[in-house]
């Protein structure tokens, strides 16, 4: 009985930067199944993650500025991913070059950059530390941040939820009734940014989607409507955060990694023996085919 | 008789080329309008620039001081995400945005207008059904029951005929017919010239430019048809944006 406590809670227990860290990922989970569902019914899974690698320059502009300190950091890559998510409106809305591709292209040019900048006056450690994050620096303040960036998405999403809803289903429904549609739209970029830079501390900005997008696509495959997905999501990216800290205290791995493999593992789970549209599904015989 | 919609000079352009210009014309109110013309005659263009989805580059429209909330549009089915998990219901009652909005509640009198309207369109029972289990004819009653409940002056249709069943055509006709019956003013994107000219006592022929509009008998001649093929088969995808208004 002992040696299952030592092995499951023992380590939040005992050591106060595992406390943290469950509690950031906890909160980061809970605000942002939401964004992760909408993303997937928007159809911008991939232009979520091309969001999230561009905040690395701004990141680095923080980092060039003040160091490895979350204020700066976070300031940066928000300002950079709210830039990117804007530029890639407009070139897609003034050039005939599609959406999926100016994303793509500002994704590769911001990582590059990020890159370069970070090498120009930090080490590797301090490259590997914005890319794929660090747990063990979740200090009071990125608690904070986490919680203030859950509370804002919960809220936020409550007030957006309608007209973000008709937005995906039918695009032209709000301009008709004389809505600008494309402030809703925004208003959620916004939402999906502010919770990649939270947790870019914890994850990185290499995997900042994972606790985002990986539960949500889970959740997909147990059910379709739009709550319950979010309700579905939510307990998938906290069991993620939990056993993934685990992992990573028992193995000595890093932290980021270990919580998106458990969340892809769950995403796999999820695949193959889902309620709904799952390899299970597919492999089972429909039952009026039996005589 | 008055306008209930006055077109001047509208010119529409996507990325620069053209889709309409030019347009100029009136629709009494009350008419029961079709909007026919070739592929690519810019006939969706054309409501989707009175709703004001698409910019215009000039001209004006003017919808004799109604707001947009008036109007009830009807988008094509494939500008519709299908498969995106709302239940009819739900979608009904978008009907009602114009009292509702994005953020108040439905009163029970909305619930009841919807569950009318789903009945009204032959859905009685699928209320609570998600859109993506649906056929594209009972899909198109759902975008139906949604323009009934919205009590609309004026009605745009796009193609709200197009790869749907014989029967459900026939059902959604006696509705259209109804609203004319009403004295609402109804415009209808169609693909079947003998519908037009059975169904509709006014038509508007486009080919990019406006080729010919007002009782459909004459609007839909011979030579008018022959004049807007004759005008899409001279149309250059290439062409730069529209010179003619520098003269």
């Amino acid at each position: 009985m002992q040696t299952v406590y030592d092995f499951l809670i023992g380590p939040f227990v005992e050591f106060g930067f595992m406390r943290r860290a469950l509690v950031a990922c906890l909160a980061l989970s809970v605000g942002s199944s939401t964004i992760g569902v909408f993303l997937i019914l928007r159809r911008m899974s991939l232009m979520g993650d091309a969001l999230a690698h561009s905040l690395l320059p701004g990141a680095a502009v923080g980092f060039l500025l003040g160091g490895l300190s979350l204020p700066a950091m976070g300031a940066g890559g928000f300002a950079a991913g709210i830039l990117v998510a804007l530029l890639s409106g407009v070139v897609a809305r003034f050039t005939s070059l599609r959406e999926d591709a100016s994303f793509a292209a500002s994704y590769l040019t911001a990582l590059a950059l990020g890159v370069t900048m970070v090498s120009l006056k930090g080490s590797s450690v301090d490259l590997m530390h914005i890319l794929f994050g660090s747990i063990l620096a979740v200090d009071d303040l990125s608690l904070l941040l986490v919680a203030v960036t859950a509370t804002i998405t919960l809220i936020g999403m409550a007030i957006i939820y309608r007209p973000l809803v008709v937005e995906c289903f039918n695009p032209g429904f709000l301009v008709a009734m004389g809505e600008r549609g494309s402030v809703f739209h925004y208003a959620f970029l916004a939402l999906a940014v502010l919770n990649m830079v939270a947790a870019f501390q914890a994850i990185g900005t290499l995997m900042a989607l994972g606790l985002v997008l990986l539960p949500a696509i889970a959740a997909s495959f147990w059910t379709r409507d739009v709550p319950s997905m979010a309700l579905v999501a939510a307990p998938i990216a906290l069991f993620s955060s939990y056993v993934g800290l685990l992992v990573s205290f028992h193995s000595d791995l890093p932290s980021g990694p270990s919580i998106v493999l458990t969340a892809a593992a769950c995403y796999v789970a999820s695949l193959l023996l889902g309620a709904r549209d799952s390899v299970r599904q597919r492999l089972s015989r429909p039952a009026h085919l039996h005589g | 008789m008055s306008a209930a919609l006055r077109l001047r000079d509208l010119t529409v352009a996507y990325e620069r080329h053209p889709a309409i210009h030019h347009v100029s014309l009136d629709v009494a109110e009350g008419a029961l309008t079709a909007v026919v013309g070739p592929n690519g005659a810019g006939k969706s263009t054309l409501l989707k620039a009175v709703i004001g989805e698409v910019g215009r580059v000039e001209g004006s429209v003017d919808l004799a001081g109604r707001s947009r909330a008036k109007i009830a549009y009807l988008p094509q089915i494939s500008d519709v995400d299908r498969s995106f998990p709302i239940s009819v219901l739900e979608v009904v009652l978008l009907g009602k945005w114009a009292r509702i909005g994005g953020f108040g509640g439905a009163s029970a009198k909305d619930r009841h207008d919807a569950i009318h309207a789903i009945e009204a369109v032959g859905l009685r029972g699928f209320e609570q059904r998600p859109i993506s289990t649906l056929s594209a004819g009972q899909f198109q009653r759902v975008l139906f029951a949604r323009v009934l409940l919205q009590d609309a002056e004026i009605i745009l249709l796009d193609e709200p005929f197009n790869a749907i069943d014989a029967r459900t055509t026939a059902d959604l006709m006696d509705l259209v017919q109804r609203w004319h019956a009403d004295c609402r003013t109804v415009l209808c994107v169609l693909h079947d010239l003998d519908q037009a000219r059975t169904r509709f006592p006014d038509a508007i022929l486009l080919a990019r430019e406006l080729v010919a509009a007002g009782p459909t008998a004459e609007t839909l001649s011979a030579a008018n048809l022959l004049r807007a093929r004759a005008m899409a088969e001279a149309w250059d995808e290439d062409a730069d944006a529209c010179l003619r208004a520098a003269d």
